[in-house]
């Protein structure tokens, strides 16, 4: 018993019986609509899933503070102002709640901004578009959030539950966004002609890319390799791209009319028999286009982010020093991602 | 705050005057609060562009107020929006270190540590301000710039007495803000008119209190003071501000100008 007649050591987790027990028990766990915690045992292919599409997320919030944050210094009330930054301040506050809940997963904030900074991992490609208006930043809590709100409901009951945990609040407060990003543009359709124009400018542009926002349609030409499927058998994804957009169309059409402000898009009309709203073709080769970098913004949004991380590196290097020299029991240091 | 029973403004104070010294303190806070707002994207982690947006969106609120109790008490109808947006360079009353523009970390912590200390030591003084109004901001206020105060401050120790590097910068962002500190202890004339009328409080006699914090916080981060800087800054109560003030208030108030009479 005490010789040295063994083997090399067996790690239970690379044995086949393991994985098959493992991936029963997540099964079981999915199948009954319960909740994955970080603890759990959960298949690889799951977990680097969630990984990739929550350090998207988190990515999209802190890239998503751009487009807004430059009407920071322009608002044109001190109302508008505080409302404003406290809006980019949330933006911020929805990426740390994600890179957390990532984290849960094995991963660290700083690896993700990384793949973030060099264009491994993606963010939302609609940030790749420019405010050029004030009510630029109307349109982009209207339509966007908007169209966020959309998909992250859903994600409310995620199988993950981290991730779905994290979402309950950035809901609420992405409601409190559209409603805010609604009324900006409610007050410029009440205002002058002038205001009125930009409202409808503003309205003209972020219409499709709002749309574009839901990805790929699920079916025809345009279709491409999605993880549609995969996604909802796992319990991340619920509905498909298409029926969120057209959940979508059919919320902000009347809001539309509500705000006095035509949609950039001949084919849109109320279909009786279907119930729904019809409209016209998306244009997939821009969505694309802009996705694989010849956006109008993605090399600013990109070198903006990584500027700043670059101009603050000292900083952060001089937080994790003075933390390793005070640290009561020197052995665990907290890294300042 | 549109109580009537705490808008009137004290018998014995100069109306004119007291409006002066209120724009000075909101102008400080306003002005500092859209520095504060251009960090937001540019900190050097998720944590610090809350952080910054936090204190701006404190100062914003505090300018608020201030501004809407300016004019108030001015008479003529103007709001917030209209001294925030309409009033032209000379007519903006803020101390120069709010309106230098945005450098490095290391500056902005230097800057925040001295303003932050400066108002703490202000509104501890005007908790007893005559006019209840002032008193009310002030009790509020208190509270923000106390945590503006230590956040500068724990950032202050943490550079100074984090590696060589940012022991530099944050040196060197002490001796960058230094010109500008004497001239938050200036007695313009309103701040003498509205002290003696017990409804503000004498700068010069804030110099003390605010020097005392911030020469404990750079002892403790293993800085030291800077020199005796060459040349001090002047002349920002009464309109006379530095080459930056212009572009800033050009770039915060086109929108609002280039609407006249618009509701935003």
């Amino acid at each position: 018993m005490y010789g040295n007649d063994f083997g090399e050591p067996l790690n239970a987790a690379e044995t086949a019986d393991y994985a098959d027990a493992v991936q029963e028990y997540f099964d079981g766990l999915i199948d009954a609509d319960k909740r994955i915690e970080p603890r759990d045992a959960m298949p690889e292919g799951y977990r680097k899933t969630l990984i990739r599409q929550i350090a998207q997320h988190a990515h999209s919030e802190i890239i998503g503070m751009q487009p807004e944050g430059n009407w920071i210094t322009r608002a044109p009330s001190l109302r508008r102002k505080a409302i404003l930054m406290a809006k980019v301040q949330d933006e911020a506050g929805h990426g740390l709640y994600l890179y957390s809940a990532a984290e849960t997963l094995g991963v660290d904030r700083e690896e993700l901004l990384d793949k973030l900074h060099n264009g491994q991992q993606k963010y939302s490609s609609i940030f790749n578009y420019p405010t050029l208006t004030w009510a630029d930043a109307g349109a982009i809590g209207w339509l966007v959030d908007g169209a966020a709100i959309m998909n992250q409901v859903p994600l409310c009951r995620c199988s993950y539950g981290p991730y779905a945990r994290a979402m309950i609040r950035v809901c609420k407060e992405e409601s409190f966004h559209q409603r805010q990003g609604f009324e900006i543009l409610w007050t410029l359709s009440q205002g002058t002609p002038e205001q009125q124009a930009m409202a409808q400018d503003a309205a003209n542009r972020w219409w499709w890319p709002s749309l574009m926002m839901f990805g790929p349609p699920d079916t025809g030409e345009a279709a491409q390799g999605g993880h549609t499927a995969q996604n909802m058998a796992w319990g991340i994804k619920r509905f498909s791209n298409d029926d969120l957009r057209q959940k979508f169309v059919d919320m902000t059409v009347p809001q539309a009319q509500k705000l006095g402000l035509t949609l950039p898009d001949p084919d849109l009309r109320w279909n009786e028999e279907r119930g729904h709203w019809d409209f016209g073709e998306i244009d997939w080769d821009e969505f694309w286009r802009v996705l694989k970098g010849d956006g109008p913004c993605n090399e600013q949004r990109i070198t903006h982010r990584r500027r700043a991380h670059e101009e603050g590196a000292w900083v952060r290097e001089a937080a994790n020093a003075y933390a390793a020299k005070h640290a009561p029991h020197n052995n665990t240091v907290q890294e300042v991602a | 705050m549109s109580d009537p029973t705490t808008t009137e403004v004290p018998s014995n104070a100069p109306t004119g005057d007291y409006t002066a010294y209120l724009l000075g303190l909101a102008d400080d806070a306003l002005i500092y609060a859209h520095r504060l707002g251009e960090w937001l994207t540019r900190a050097p982690q998720i944590e610090e562009d809350m952080a910054l947006g936090n204190v701006g969106l404190d100062l914003l609120g505090q300018a608020r107020s201030l501004l809407t109790r300016a004019g108030e008490l001015e008479g003529a109808g103007r709001d917030e929006d209209d001294l925030a947006y309409l009033r032209d360079e000379r007519e903006f009353r803020n101390v120069h270190l709010v309106e230098q523009p945005r450098g490095d970390f290391g500056h902005e912590m230097a800057r925040m540590l001295w303003f932050a200390s400066y108002q703490h030591e202000l509104y501890s003084a005007l908790l007893d301000s005559t006019d209840q109004v002032l008193a009310a901001v002030a009790a509020k206020a208190i509270k923000e710039v106390a945590y503006h105060r230590d956040h500068a401050g724990q950032w202050v120790v943490r550079l100074g007495d984090g590696t060589e590097v940012s022991h530099d910068r944050m040196q060197a962002g002490l001796a960058a803000v230094a010109p500008y500190v004497a001239e938050l202890g200036d007695d313009d004339r309103a701040s003498v008119a509205a002290a003696e009328a017990g409804v503000g409080i004498l700068p010069s006699a804030l110099v003390e209190g605010t020097a005392a914090h911030v020469r404990a916080v750079v002892a403790q981060a293993t800085l030291s003071m800077p020199d005796e800087p060459r040349w001090r800054s002047r002349g920002g109560r009464e309109g006379v501000h530095s080459e930056a003030m212009g572009y800033l208030l050009a770039e915060m108030q086109h929108i609002h100008r280039s609407h006249p009479g618009a509701t935003w």
